[in-house]
């Protein structure tokens, strides 16, 4: 019988979801024995003419990574909707947004015109952007369009489950691939991670008081992390409550705050409000003046509550911007 | 909502749709009290009843801005009058971040607001929902839900051209 087909691909992401699959180390070659990689970008030769000539679903699954922000990238989830049985979404950039989903504050125009004029290290005095047609020597090339917004894969195509993550753990990504290959698969629409907030799996959760009362809040570098006491009770700013578990808690226990990669559990749609809400109704003061005091230790809400997921949070975008071009 | 493009429709006829959270032991029996003292006031508040400001979760704000409101007024207990002792403190706490979160995402200060109404101020229901009433008939539609269409046009193009393909491939099979 012939070995199921997956395949890999990488969109808006930083290569940082392909580490996560080599991370396998050893256990990659019982993935490899079980299964025929027919295209992974990364680390194999096959070409999307290799894709296109296979019929519909003849990939078992697609494991996507990265947010979809040009339609080249668009194009490929699409290809790869339609040739594979399951489609899904790995990694936080293309189950929620992740980090390249925070541009989603900033107009196209306000990004190209950065990073192609005034970024301190731009030496283009012609001011040449990217263009979707150009005539080179009398060649015509095309480039893929960059889209106003940032989307996550779910917003462009139909997604059947989603590994969470940035990246998706080995332990995460060796369940989900197990599930897929025994057919044990959850309901469609499924994260593949435990359903419950990341302090339930947390080793300090021990030292997490009953109630808080923030006076002051305090980012990793102002001043130093106790190694075993709640993140939160020393004034971090940590995601725990609004996120869901299964990646051990590896932040908290290196000492760092969780900033909120896995995403929300099944029953929050907003993930940053959700945490926004948790955080800030326990500041102590009763006051406008000394509460906004207390709230200036959080200087990015967005970037800070949003950080992985803003495409996929409930407004999506500044909704102010304008559509191709305007200064914002 | 059933019509969500109401508020985003044409401008001639337009008038601000807002969502307001009332707390049922003060503002919600205040709006009553309006109600029976047969005070009049704009009709474009839309009223839901919570036990306490303190339930007002960030995330039915947002919604409620992205299902189409054009406002979102809270109203609770005066500070220290709160039913439960800290509900309305913590929805005051959350409403300061949450203020500067909207005005990240571009949205205007006036369209969510919280007022402290006690159940004997029918006359400031009045007044409150009749100023911001006015604020956002000059701001004009807010239109989340037609802003989420027009974004999505370019990605709406792809997938029309992808069946355009496919259905002359089909053709080219026959």
């Amino acid at each position: 019988m012939a070995k199921p087909k997956i395949a890999i691909y990488w969109c808006a992401s930083c290569g940082g979801c392909e580490e996560a699959v080599v991370d396998l180390a050893e256990d990659i070659l019982g993935v490899v024995e079980k299964v025929d990689i027919v295209l992974w970008p990364v680390a194999m030769d096959f070409k999307r003419k290799d894709v296109e000539a296979m019929p519909d679903k003849s990939i078992v699954a697609t494991l996507l990574n990265g947010a979809i922000r040009t339609s080249e990238q668009e194009e490929m989830a699409h290809l790869l909707r339609q040739k594979s049985v399951y489609m899904i979404a790995y990694g936080a950039c293309s189950h929620l947004g992740g980090i390249p989903s925070l541009a989603n504050q900033f107009s196209k125009e306000h990004i190209l015109k950065f990073v192609y004029e005034d970024g301190p290290t731009d030496v283009n005095p012609e001011k040449v952007r990217p263009m979707p047609h150009s005539k080179v020597n009398g060649h015509e090339l095309e480039l893929p369009e960059f889209r106003n917004v940032v989307r996550s894969l779910d917003q462009v195509v139909d997604v059947d489950y989603y590994i969470p993550g940035c990246p998706p753990t080995p332990e995460i990504t060796k369940t989900a691939i197990a599930a897929l290959l025994e057919g044990k698969l959850p309901p469609k629409g499924s994260v593949l991670a435990p359903d419950v907030a990341l302090c339930d799996e947390c080793p300090r959760k021990e030292t997490k008081p009953p109630e808080f009362s923030f006076k002051e809040f305090f980012r990793p570098h102002q001043k130093p992390i106790d190694p075993d006491l709640c993140l939160l009770a020393q004034g971090f700013v940590c995601m725990g409550p609004a996120t869901r578990a299964g990646c051990g808690a590896l932040c908290p226990k290196g000492s760092m705050p969780c900033t909120g990669c896995f995403g929300p559990t099944s029953r929050v749609k907003d993930q940053g409000a959700k945490m926004l809400s948790s955080i800030c109704a326990n500041v102590e003061p009763k006051t406008e003046e000394e509460i906004d005091k207390v709230l200036q230790g959080i200087p990015d809400p967005v970037g800070t509550f949003y950080r992985y997921g803003l495409a996929r949070s409930i407004l999506r975008r500044r909704i102010d911007l304008p559509i191709n071009g305007g200064k914002k | 909502m059933a019509n969500e493009n109401y508020s985003a429709g044409n401008n001639g006829n337009w008038s601000p749709r807002i969502v307001a959270f009332f707390c049922n032991w003060c503002t919600y029996t205040a709006a009553d009290l309006a109600g029976v003292s047969r005070m009049k006031y704009a009709p474009n508040i839309r009223v839901i009843r919570l036990m306490c400001s303190g339930r007002v979760d960030p995330q039915f704000v947002l919604e409620a801005l992205a299902r189409g409101a054009d406002g979102v007024l809270i109203g609770g207990c005066h500070p220290g009058d709160c039913h439960y002792s800290e509900g309305n403190y913590k929805c005051l706490r959350r409403f300061r971040m949450l203020k500067r979160v909207l005005a990240d995402m571009g949205i205007e200060d006036k369209r969510v607001r919280l007022e402290w109404i006690s159940a004997a101020e029918g006359e400031k229901v009045k007044r409150v929902v009749n100023e911001m009433v006015n604020e956002i008939q000059e701001l004009g539609p807010l239109g989340i839900p037609k802003k989420f269409e027009e974004w999505d046009k370019e990605i709406e193009h792809l997938k029309q051209h992808i069946e355009s393909q496919e259905f002359k491939q089909e053709e080219v099979k026959k």
